[in-house]
């Protein structure tokens, strides 16, 4: 970035105004931010108890211990698998509804857009309970759609092959507004002269959105991958409403969340361990610190973004 | 284990700001009405019953106790342990500290939070099973005082019975010929719960029907001595009887939530329900139907018969209190008959764990108490000590059970996996 030519002021001055004005949000970002991640990696190298410090043990029991390792594992692997889903659907899904909703022939348009962005603003308790309720074999109006349609009706959300596929759907289904909303500002801001000449040349509406308005929203596709990556791997409100604390059946839906929270907070017999939820805890946010450094380094370095 | 500050480690998780409930910690203090009259409080996460206990527990106390007047002071139960601990630290805490089964409460008197209640002269009125939820592990010391239990059996739908000409099964196989004839005559679900919860197949499943293959008690202690092992005879034959139970359960079961299913038996369109005693209340309200309750099955005609009486709710006194003689007059109280019968009769299917014998008002919750007389009781085999580590046994009955039922693990198999988690910390003593 080029220097903005300054305007020299006063020397003798000291500019408290910077201080000041900076002071109210650096506080409160210590405060809520900062304070509390440095004390959870105090707590992550010091014994269950508080009392001794115990260095990077806590970490290295959580990488090799045989009562830690293959759970933690576990919980990694359907994080990751939440995430590709996410990214193979509620992503490309919110910029086709984007690139629909752009289009100036649809009538109705913000009606269309606050209804696809309406899930978005629902408490995730509600969402899980309307879902639970759609798809319940007791209640639920899912069997008789999925006869209808000549789908066998299975339990989804309650079997072991099914459920993590089927809490990640109604998750996209939650938040594809998201994606949707940012495609949808990035299209807003293409010019119509661009476009216009793309016309000119002969460019089809296909040609049209590949060739000129992607490349242009393509800093977008960064933003939005990079949000959807810290959201999924903080995830845990959902399956918490929708299959517990336990995560279940058969941990076919343990996510990083949901172990963590059963780690710290203890589940049912199973006490809570500061020290080993602190743990896990820091490790979460190394691997979305990692990520999020991938993409600040990598993509926002590499991706060229045009002036318009 | 010392907690200090739990709120300010709560607030500490940075990662999941969501569940960080910051506000633990801030107690409110009873106004004194009577300058005469002392005031003890009860800490509690029975929610629920508070107006049980202030209208008609604590009022009955009162009476013949005229100068110490008690507070009942409940906090919602999923926040109470860790409210109770800052409490506890803070030392704000009431005087009487109502105390959940095992580790929990354990781990508060070894912190020094309780006392010893072994001298209280109404002690001997409880039997070993009742106390054991709230010993030292060498059963020495007991620093909480039983206060009730539930009862696990199966409730079914007279009207259904009737119809189809049934009668309460007695051993295993008539269960199951019970099962099969509503099935038959394919209007009913046979057997009403599902694995949703995986708690449900746990609890009112492998626990509800076990004891009667494990021998109670004596089963239970040997997997603790570990001259019993959860890949034997006994828990593999529970768990083929469970794995059966998937035929008989509404369509769909795996996705059928605890009240799904109570709302299901409710409304008539089932035939049994796996029940813990605390359900008795809820079908008192909304079935409109006769209701009956048979015990767990035994394997053979005369079988001595188990049941899962489980240890669920007890009451401590606070170390710290400055009215010690108070707070031991109310636990005195509690030993008592009047008590027991009150206290039973206001909360059906919460059967007191004294020796005094009592009269029940709901004919159901009669039929559930009265299997004491007939067979031996015994606490879940997963409470005690077996899931002080991880993977913890409880928590492991859940999945395990759901997957034999759900006919994704085989009964060996499911076994198997249990002894080897549990292999995996648990030492024997």
């Amino acid at each position: 970035m080029k220097e903005l030519p300054m305007l020299r002021p006063n020397k003798s001055r000291p500019r408290w105004h910077i201080a000041v004005f900076l002071a109210p949000a650096l506080l409160l970002y210590s405060i809520v931010m900062v304070f509390p991640l440095l004390d959870t990696l105090r707590l992550s190298l010091f014994s269950s108890d508080g009392a001794n410090f115990v260095g990077v043990s806590n970490y290295q029991r959580l990488f090799t211990d045989s009562q830690w390792w293959p759970y933690f594992w576990r919980a990694l692997k359907n994080t990751v698998l939440f995430f590709l889903l996410h990214m193979l659907l509620q992503n490309p899904l919110g910029l086709l509804l984007a690139a629909l909703l752009d289009s100036k022939n649809l009538r109705g348009r913000s009606i269309y857009r606050t209804l696809l962005f309406s899930p978005t603003m629902l408490s995730f308790v509600i969402v899980g309970f309307i879902w639970q309720l759609i798809l319940s074999p007791t209640w639920g109006i899912a069997p008789a759609i999925s006869d209808f349609l000549g789908i066998r009706y299975r339990p989804w959300l309650g079997l072991e092959s099914t459920s993590l596929p089927t809490v990640a759907l109604i998750s996209i289904w939650q938040f594809v507004g998201i994606p949707m909303l940012f495609f949808m500002t990035a299209l807003l801001a293409v010019p119509q002269d661009i476009l216009e000449a793309a016309r000119v040349d002969g460019a089809s509406a296909w040609q049209l959105f590949w060739r000129v308005k992607f490349p242009l929203i393509l800093p977008t596709v960064g933003i939005v991958s990079i949000l959807t990556f810290i959201g999924n791997f903080n995830a845990f409100d959902l399956v918490y409403t929708a299959k517990g604390a336990l995560a279940g059946p058969n941990f076919s839906t343990d996510l990083l969340g949901t172990f963590f929270y059963r780690t710290f907070y203890g589940f049912q017999l199973q006490l809570g361990d500061y020290a080993m939820g602190t743990t896990v805890a820091m490790v979460i946010f190394l691997i979305i610190l990692f990520g999020s450094l991938l993409y600040l380094l990598v993509w926002q370095r590499k991706v060229v973004s045009y002036e318009l | 284990m010392v907690r200090k500050w739990p709120w300010k480690l709560a607030c500490a998780s940075l990662l999941t700001t969501v569940l960080a409930a910051c506000g633990g910690g801030s107690a409110t203090e009873a106004p004194d009405t009577n300058a005469n009259r002392l005031t003890i409080t009860i800490e509690s996460w029975r929610s629920d019953d508070q107006k049980v206990w202030t209208e008609q527990i604590i009022p009955l106390f009162e009476k013949s106790n005229p100068n110490i007047h008690v507070e009942f002071r409940p906090t919602a139960p999923t926040e109470y342990n860790a409210a109770l601990n800052s409490k506890l630290e803070a030392g704000t805490a009431g005087d009487l500290i109502t105390c959940r089964p095992f580790d929990v409460s354990l781990g508060l008197y070894t912190a020094g939070h309780l006392t010893a209640l072994n001298d209280l002269p109404g002690v001997p009125h409880f039997s070993d099973v009742a106390k054991s939820a709230w010993q030292t592990d060498d059963g020495k010391t007991l620093f909480c005082l039983p206060m009730a239990s539930v009862i696990h059996g199966f409730i079914y739908n007279k009207t259904i019975f009737n119809e189809l000409g049934l009668t309460e099964p007695k051993t295993v196989a008539e269960f199951f010929a019970v099962l099969d004839k509503i099935k038959q005559d394919g209007r009913y679900t046979p057997l009403v719960m599902g694995t949703a919860e995986q708690w449900e197949a746990a609890t009112m499943g492998f626990q509800n029907i076990g004891p009667n293959y494990w021998l109670g008690e004596n089963g239970r202690k040997a997997l603790i001595d570990g001259s019993a092992k959860l890949t034997d005879a006994a828990y593999v034959s529970t768990f083929k009887d469970l794995e059966r139970w998937g035929d008989y359960l509404p369509e769909g079961f795996q996705a059928v939530k605890y009240a799904d299913a109570q709302m299901l038996f409710a409304s008539g369109r089932g035939a049994i329900y796996p029940a813990g005693s605390w359900d008795i209340a809820y079908f008192n309200q909304n079935a409109k139907f006769e209701l009956g309750a048979f015990k767990a099955p035994v394997v053979n005609a005369n079988d001595q018969c188990f049941i899962s009486d489980h240890t669920d709710i007890g009451i401590g006194i606070n170390a710290k209190t400055t009215h010690m003689a108070e707070a031991r007059t109310f636990l005195e109280w509690m030993t008592g008959p009047e008590f027991a019968s009150e206290f039973s009769n206001a909360l059906p299917g919460f059967f007191s764990l004294s020796d005094y014998p009592i009269t029940l008002k709901n004919p159901l919750a009669q039929t559930f108490v009265d299997w004491r007389k007939q067979c031996q009781s015994t606490i879940r085999n997963s409470y005690q000590i077996l899931s002080r580590g991880e993977p913890n046994l409880e928590n492991e009955l859940w999945r395990t059970s759901v997957g034999v039922i759900d006919g994704t693990f085989a009964p060996e198999a499911a076994a198997q996996d249990l002894q080897k988690g549990l292999d995996n910390w648990y030492k024997k003593p």
